[in-house]
């Protein structure tokens, strides 16, 4: 187990620095001048663009740029933009929005989705069953800011039920629609994929024991069936997070989250790698433990499972 | 939405699989089972999606869409591009049905012309992350060793990037503002980062199938009378891994149009004068209030092929897996 | 043992008078409706067993002798099976017409069962030991500690070395002959009056089937439970048997004791089965093998559904259903020969 962990986490190194270096190098690459605007109406003068240039060495290769960067960033230095505003700072203040509007939305994708897929796991071919798979259907075929619109548009500006966009405060009653929209189809793919699992195994012979016992139906779906089914959505609900965060860029555009979507392409606009990467490695970071984390899990859930 | 994911693939190799290996993406399966006598798995897939509703909706609608692709005039006779001030924001009439823009454009002929750019990129990305995918898959799991664990790693490293994410850094760099890009180059580049980003999950169904198979007794039994690596891969390997692979192209090609839509909807994939209706999506943003039918039309036609797509593939999915009858 | 067997295959059939029986299938109608058709998978099966008696149940697969268990124990799935026919009666009453509720209590404390392959049977994310004290609690409302007890027992009884260690074990973590154990343990935790054993050895190897077979055989003359044993191998059942019933596309062909069924079977399709065991006194010779396959069951043909196969068959058998009637005494056989069958020397 020991041993197992150590190499999975060795094998996350490569992909890390791959990764990383991968968007360092897109947004290098970025055309236009980091400086232009940076002093208001005229462009900047030669002493400032040389001296920026110095301090942030723009004029090495872009593999020591990179080198510099990640030496900075293993000793915990996120460093800073060129408007000397730190990095961490940046991260600080826009990473714990996303992270609440990321967990909204998976609880509501969980109970919403965990509910319809069982209900219609055990009674496929009904009324319900109809309904779920065709709202499903729309759910995973909807471009994700079409719903966001269409949420925002109905319920924010025509029926007035709630407030069109989230304030700073980011209170939770703001976050439901935003969160809806943003889970929505990871829902309809946790719905689906709960409702094919039970449905395999409401079939299985160790569910046919467990009535042979005379055990209570109650018992037998809450127990014995839930329990093996759930597995492979558990696991899937893991993994979500860190695409749920990855993919808020959308939703907050919408419901202007001052989220980590926001600076972002704000960074990506003025050639900010820094600022780009530093956000980009928190994601990946969150999205790999979180892999790991599951796959951890998995055989917490599934005795079968063993790691070496 | 437009990020695809493996969680609803079920991958069942088929029995008997299409002789042809680039079939179409789009009701490729049925089309094959058509033309060969319909037996075995294959047969009884065709036999089940003839008796589909669902099937035949969203094959009429594909179509329909296609032709709008390669014929939009057959539809429209108006001009997409050019509009006349004057009739800048005019609703919905007998003579525009679906009204006019803010420049004046006729919105039924863009929303007609916008099937183009939307359908070209997204079956080019398909058919760039199919092949791309697919065969590192094959590389990967029939190699194995190191050689595997390499592209493992690398497919690993544009896995873990965020869609959107990926997709907006890799297209202000090579499509920013400063770019000059032609339309065609627009659109080579959208699909680009698609494939780029999308290819991961294709080679990962892949490598997988091709381990599944690899390991079966009929391969082991070709390799002892001596059959060549690529007769393997090419009679043996690729028949039982298409089905699953088809399927997903064929869901895919629907993600893939809601995703141009929010690229080109972000401001950093199509841009005008392309028409496409992720563009229209956003111009229509600013008039929401006045001109809601601006966001409606472009929004309806874009579900409505995402829709047919992804249909289309669930219903070639549920007929080939025998645990859901 | 029995003397008045089976025949009220016809009008008696649902009365549902008490007989003092403790388990009987009466008429039993079973079809399966999937979308290629209709299969009629069990035609009017009736059979019983009393306390302290075994039963076996004899067919190739596809007879329906299974479908006939998973009926009684009432994990027939629905769909495609649909019960169109006769009774199960356990102590005389219905159990099909039963309410749920009821029919629920029974099983486990009144009919239990073990089934083929232990190891898909128990659930693979609980341990052994939390699957049998699971019914101790949830049906007796016992404490944790009490159930685990008693569970311990249960594994000591079927004889698992180790039983307190192997509590916490995983199915998947013991061999095939110790997880039928585990099963065997498990269905008769509650104290069964009959068990139901759908080829408990199937699965397993020869050495570990006899014993398998010992331990149940053992288990079943101390509890005094009816045990109805369902196989298709000959020899499993010559030892342990008092009754065979023989199962041929959904219907009884033949029921006698074990003595007669071996010496003068009544029927030439069990006369085909016993022919068809290799004998060591034949070396060299041809394996003698019934021709021909088992009939679909979406077209069984008219009249007897064995004559397509049989070598006695005369036309009648393809226009007559033979009916499950006595012949001499102790024994029933549903052939239009029987008679001649059991009267040639």
């Amino acid at each position: 187990m020991g041993r197992y962990l150590l190499r999975r986490l060795l094998q996350l190194v490569p992909v890390f620095i791959g990764t990383t270096f991968l968007i360092y190098w897109l947004v290098w690459s970025v055309p236009g001048d980091p400086f232009a605007g940076k002093c208001g109406e005229r462009p900047c003068p030669d002493s400032f663009v040389n001296m920026m240039t110095e301090k942030f060495k723009l004029d090495e290769p872009l593999i020591v740029q990179y080198g510099n960067y990640m030496q900075n960033l293993l000793q915990g230095d996120f460093g800073q933009n060129y408007g000397g505003r730190e990095i961490s700072d940046i991260i600080a203040t826009s990473y714990p929005n996303t992270l609440k509007l990321a967990l909204v939305a998976l609880t509501i994708e969980a109970v919403i989705g965990l509910t319809a897929g069982v209900l219609t796991g055990l009674r496929r071919n009904g009324f319900l069953d109809n309904l779920v798979l065709v709202s499903t259907l729309f759910l995973i075929a909807l471009p994700i800011f079409v719903i966001g619109f269409v949420a925002q548009w109905l319920l924010g500006v025509q029926w007035g039920i709630v407030k069109p966009t989230v304030s700073s405060e980011m209170r939770l009653s703001e976050l439901i629609v935003p969160g809806f929209v943003l889970g929505s189809a990871s829902m309809a793919y946790i719905a689906r994929l709960a409702r094919t699992s039970i449905a395999e195994n409401r079939r299985a012979d160790y569910v046919r024991t467990a009535i042979a016992k005379g055990l209570p139906m109650r018992r037998v779906v809450g127990v014995h069936l839930l329990r093996n089914s759930l597995i492979p959505v558990v696991t899937l609900l893991g993994t979500d997070l860190g695409a749920l965060m990855g993919g808020a860029i959308v939703t907050e555009g919408i419901f202007q989250v001052n989220g980590i979507g926001r600076q972002v392409f704000r960074a990506i606009v003025t050639k900010e790698s820094a600022t780009v990467v530093s956000i980009v490695v928190v994601l990946v970071l969150v999205y790999l433990l979180m892999n790991l984390l599951v796959d951890l899990l998995y055989a917490a859930l599934d005795p079968r499972i063993r790691y070496e | 939405m437009s990020e695809p994911s493996a969680a609803s693939i079920v991958g069942t190799p088929p029995a008997q699989a299409p002789d042809e290996i680039g079939a179409p993406t789009n009701a490729g399966q049925p089309e094959n089972a058509r033309k060969e006598k319909p037996r075995g798995l294959l047969g009884d897939a065709w036999r089940d999606l003839r008796r589909k509703p669902l099937f035949w909706i969203s094959a009429t609608f594909i179509l329909i869409f296609l032709l709008m692709t390669v014929f939009p005039s057959l539809f429209t006779s108006g001009d997409p591009e050019n509009g006349d001030l004057q009739n800048s924001l005019v609703g919905p009439s007998s003579e525009a049905w679906f009204g006019y823009d803010f420049q004046g454009r006729d919105v039924f002929a863009r929303v007609i012309y916008g099937a183009r750019a939307s359908i070209v990129v997204s079956l080019l990305s398909v058919v760039g992350v199919l092949l791309f995918g697919g065969a590192m898959g094959i590389v990967a799991g029939y190699r194995g060793g190191w050689v595997d664990a390499l592209l493992s790693r690398i497919a690993d490293i544009f896995f873990g990037l965020p869609f959107v994410l990926g997709a907006i850094v890799i297209l202000t760099t090579f499509n920013g503002s400063g770019t000059s890009n032609s339309k065609a180059e627009i659109m080579a580049l959208v699909s680009m980062s698609l494939v780029v980003l999308g290819w991961p999950v294709v080679m990962r169904l892949m490598r997988s199938s091709v381990l599944a198979t690899k390991e079966a007794d009929y391969i082991v039994a070709a390799r002892a009378l001596g059959a060549s690596t690529g007769r393997i891969i090419l009679k043996h390997l690729l028949p039982n891994c298409l089905a699953p692979l088809l399927v997903y192209g064929t869901i895919l090609v629907g993600s893939y149009i809601g995703a141009e839509a929010t690229l080109s909807f972000l401001g950093v994939g199509l841009k005008s004068p392309v028409v496409s209706w992720g563009i229209m999506i956003n111009e229509a943003q600013n008039f929401l209030r006045v001109a809601p039918y601006l966001l409606f039309f472009p929004a309806a036609f874009l579900v409505a092929a995402v829709l047919s797509f992804v249909m289309l593939g669930e219903a070639v999915r549920e007929a080939l897996d025998p645990k859901l009858r | 043992m029995s003397d008045i067997l089976v025949s009220e295959q016809s009008a008696a059939g649902a009365s549902g008078r008490p007989s003092g029986r403790l388990l009987e299938v009466d008429d039993l109608r079973v079809e399966f409706r999937t979308r290629d058709g209709v299969a009629k998978v069990i035609n009017g099966v009736t059979y019983h067993v009393d306390a302290g008696e075994t039963l076996a149940v004899l067919g190739e697969s596809g007879s329906g002798k299974s479908v006939t268990a998973q009926t009684i124990m009432g994990i027939l799935d629905t769909p495609p099976g649909f019960v169109t026919g006769g009774q199960v009666r356990f102590h005389g009453k219905d159990m099909l017409a039963m309410p749920f509720e009821e029919r629920r209590r029974i099983r486990g404390e009144g009919i239990a069962m073990i089934f083929q392959d232990a190891l898909s049977a128990l659930n693979p994310v609980f341990t052994v030991g939390f699957q049998i004290a699971e019914q101790f609690r949830v049906r007796r409302g016992m404490s944790r500690s009490d159930a685990k007890k008693r569970a311990i027992e249960m594994l000591d009884q079927v004889k698992i070395p180790n039983a307190k260690g192997r509590y916490s074990s995983y199915p998947h973590q013991f061999s095939g002959g110790m997880r039928q154990r585990a099963m065997i343990a498990m269905s008769l935790a509650l104290d069964p009056e009959v068990l139901i054993a759908d080829e408990p050895t199937t699965a397993l190897d020869v050495t570990v089937q006899a014993q398998i077979m010992d331990l149940l055989a053992e288990l079943q003359r101390e509890r005094q439970m009816g045990l109805i044993l369902i196989t298709h191998d000959l020899g499993v059942v010559a030892d342990v048997a008092d009754r065979i019933a023989v199962m041929y596309a959904g219907r009884i062909v033949e029921e006698a004791n074990v003595y007669d069924l071996y010496a003068k079977p009544a029927h030439p399709y069990t006369m085909g089965l016993i022919n068809s065991i290799p004998r060591l006194d034949e070396k060299g010779q041809q394996l003698r093998t019934i021709k021909g396959l088992p009939p679909n069951l979406m077209n069984i043909p008219p009249g007897c559904p064995f004559n397509p196969r049989c070598p006695m068959a005369q036309p009648v058998c393809r226009e007559k259903v033979p009916p499950l009637l006595q012949v001499g005494s102790g024994r029933a056989s549903a052939c239009h020969f029987a008679e001649e069958l059991v009267n040639r020397d």
